[in-house]
């Protein structure tokens, strides 16, 4: 299955199950069924009541999606591009985030945000933002950002089964990436469990999202050598599985982090300094991270190549952490 | 009110019920807004006062599963919705036995049991909300209504536009009701609103607009009854465009020197609340005894709140950890 199609099937089978669950979202109905056709064929199937084709106004999708939430339902609002959640950060962040806190816990807001981000499709700056450091950044909110199709729909199903409001980061170029087995009907990835994409004893390669596939890449090219690097997918980030990283650097003794946002801010830094914090004395050498570069994203396709993290510099990043490691690592 | 016959279809209880709402609101007001400018209380308040009979004839209208959402000038709203008053002071006060523990505070009033979903301190964010609210209720296909105030500044935001427009094109079951007090913060009403008339943006989206003098209880309930009633029929939003005045500027330390002169003495020399406490008596729906009976019992009811509030303990250490998620996060 593709990864729009994984998608698509979480939603199906969340509006078969609970009558509270509903979308909304620019151009989501059938027969378009949504610019990157996640949700095709789900309004013919469930009515176009739950399947909400809304206008333009972000606004008022996000703040429609709060207040049906905190009256009991359980809205999916698809925000079409990351970049565009800063048209309704608002509604997001003073008010999903904060009513539970805020109310003393009397109200929840169990909403769930889908939207596309991502660069790699020539968009330019204004669609291809990764900017889930905002979002990570606002107590209240859960951040998932999957790396296939399978982690897709059981992340996605759990964000809508979460009574938390959660951002679900789709990167577009995973959409259609080359299809993989998803299993079919209800199928839950709990937030806040991270995968171990491949073990290895030397060095953790900490990921998310399409960068996941770099670092394997990468330490595929380092095992050539002799390093053997395990690759760590968080799935989220807010929960964060903080004991699986904490526990694969203890083994390792090095990190580094890839993600595909800008470098300054990242969520890379948090990780760094989590790992910092927590293993300084059994660190070999300082975390690196590998992450975009600090402008907003080109248009043309070598220039936008040259933005992204590419599988070379994880590896040369790899090559540089052990090289001045205080540990003795083969190759 | 200079006719002072009483409307066939509005019956004195109705409109006893909308004077001892208003005078509650104002009595609590005055309270506490002497609480804090005697420095017993610290808290960011903003005065409704002036504005009560705008919330009481609303709020006459309203059943406890119908929602309401406010703003930081919100007490008046929340006192016409039915938020106990104990727990109302208590929060404000920031103390453990707050309706939101202590969490909140004036301007983040929550109590769902009434019905007051949100009050939220960001000019014009409450209208999409309360479309989404709206939402929930045409969904389940219950005849919930929900009612969103404002004021005359939020008109002029962009949450405003496309919460009209979406429930415009939704026929969502809501009543944006907007305060018009004529000053947006400290910008007068006309030198930050394209349109002389809030009332008529309502063309702009499909839906009645209508503006009313909202200091007038038959007016202002004849407005909010057709709204409601429309809303619950299914057949969609009405914007209401309530004229008032706020008594005491935009915050506590106002000192209203961006207003009108002599704008401020004519509107308090108009009090609302007065001027209907005289129509009751003039047109005999109630005496002076029945009318002093009312006011008195609010005091102490008033009394018995703030005492409730002051004496309560503060809220624990720990709960500033709690509420963020349902669950703590690992």
């Amino acid at each position: 299955m593709l990864g729009f199609q994984a998608l698509g099937s979480a939603l199906d089978d969340m509006l078969g199950r609970d009558p509270s669950v509903f979308l909304l979202g620019e151009d989501i109905a059938d027969p378009g069924g949504g610019v990157f056709k996640v949700t095709a064929g789900l309004s013919s199937k469930h009515g176009a009541h739950r399947v909400r084709a809304t206008p333009i106004s972000e606004q008022a999708i996000m703040g429609a999606a709060v207040g049906a939430a905190v009256a009991g339902m359980r809205p999916v609002a698809e925000i079409m591009l990351m970049d565009f959640l800063a048209v309704c950060l608002d509604q997001l962040s003073n008010h999903a985030a904060k009513l539970r806190y805020m109310s003393g816990g009397q109200t929840s807001v169990p909403l769930t945000v889908r939207c596309a981000a991502g660069a790699g499709m020539q968009f330019g700056a204004q669609h291809s933002e990764m900017l889930e450091a905002w979002l990570t950044h606002i107590p209240g909110l859960k951040v998932v950002v999957p790396s296939n199709p399978a982690d897709a729909k059981g992340l996605l199903t759990a964000c809508i089964l979460d009574p938390d409001p959660c951002v679900i980061v789709e990167q577009s170029l995973l959409y259609f990436a080359p299809p993989q087995p998803v299993p079919v009907g209800h199928h839950v990835v709990p937030l806040g469990v991270a995968a171990t994409v491949r073990s290895g004893r030397d060095i953790t390669l900490i990921s998310y999202g399409r960068q996941v596939h770099d670092a394997v890449a990468a330490a595929g090219v380092l095992a050539a050598d002799g390093i053997e690097a395990e690759v760590l997918d968080l799935r989220s980030l807010v929960p964060l599985d903080e004991r699986a990283v904490l526990e694969s650097v203890a083994r390792t003794r090095h990190a580094v982090v890839v993600h595909e946002a800008v470098r300054r801010n990242g969520f890379g830094a948090e990780l760094a300094a989590l790992i910092s914090e927590s293993l300084f004395d059994e660190l070999g050498a300082p975390v690196a991270r590998v992450a975009g570069a600090n402008t907003p994203i080109p248009y043309a396709k070598p220039l936008e190549d040259a933005f992204l993290p590419s599988h070379d510099a994880i590896v040369t990043a790899v090559r540089a952490t052990l090289a001045r490691s205080r540990v003795r690592v083969a190759g | 009110m200079d006719d002072i016959s009483v409307p066939a279809d509005i019956g004195p209880d109705t409109l006893l019920e909308i004077f001892t709402v208003a005078t509650r609101i104002k009595v609590c007001d005055e309270k506490f807004r002497s609480l804090v400018l005697a420095g017993q209380v610290s808290a960011q308040y903003y005065s409704p006062r002036g504005q009560e009979i705008v919330s009481a004839s609303v709020g006459s209208l309203l059943r406890p599963d119908d929602y309401v959402v406010t703003t930081y000038r919100g007490l008046h709203d929340q006192i016409a919705k039915g938020v106990p008053l104990r727990e109302l002071w208590a929060e404000f006060f920031g103390k453990a036995t707050g309706l939101c523990k202590g969490k909140g505070g004036p301007m983040h009033i929550t109590h769902p049991q009434s019905g007051l979903m949100v009050t939220t301190g960001i000019v014009g964010s409450g209208l999409p909300i309360g479309a989404g609210l709206a939402l929930a209720a045409q969904l389940r296909g219950t005849d919930q209504v929900t009612v969103v105030n404002f004021g005359d500044g939020a008109s002029n935001i962009g949450a405003f536009h496309e919460a009209c427009n979406l429930a415009g094109v939704w026929k969502l079951p809501v009543v944006f009701c907007c305060h018009n007090n004529l000053y947006a913060e400290h910008t007068s009403f006309e030198d930050g609103t394209s349109v002389g008339r809030i009332a008529d943006r309502a063309a702009a989206y499909g839906f009645p607009g209508v503006r009313v003098n909202g200091n007038d209880p038959v007016e202002m309930l004849g407005a909010a009854a057709a709204a409601v009633e429309r809303a619950r029929r299914g057949e969609g939003p009405t914007l209401i465009e309530a004229m008032t005045f706020r008594f005491y500027g935009h915050q506590m330390s106002d000192q209203n020197e961006y207003m009108k002169p002599g704008e401020l003495a004519a509107a308090r020399a108009a009090d609302p609340v007065v001027a209907m406490r005289k129509w009751l008596a003039d047109t005999a729906i109630a005496d002076e005894q029945r009318l002093a009976g009312i006011e008195a019992d609010i005091k102490a009811e008033v009394e018995d709140a703030y005492r409730f509030a002051e004496q309560s303990p503060v809220a624990d250490l720990g709960e500033a950890l709690t509420d963020v998620y349902e669950e703590a996060l690992a």
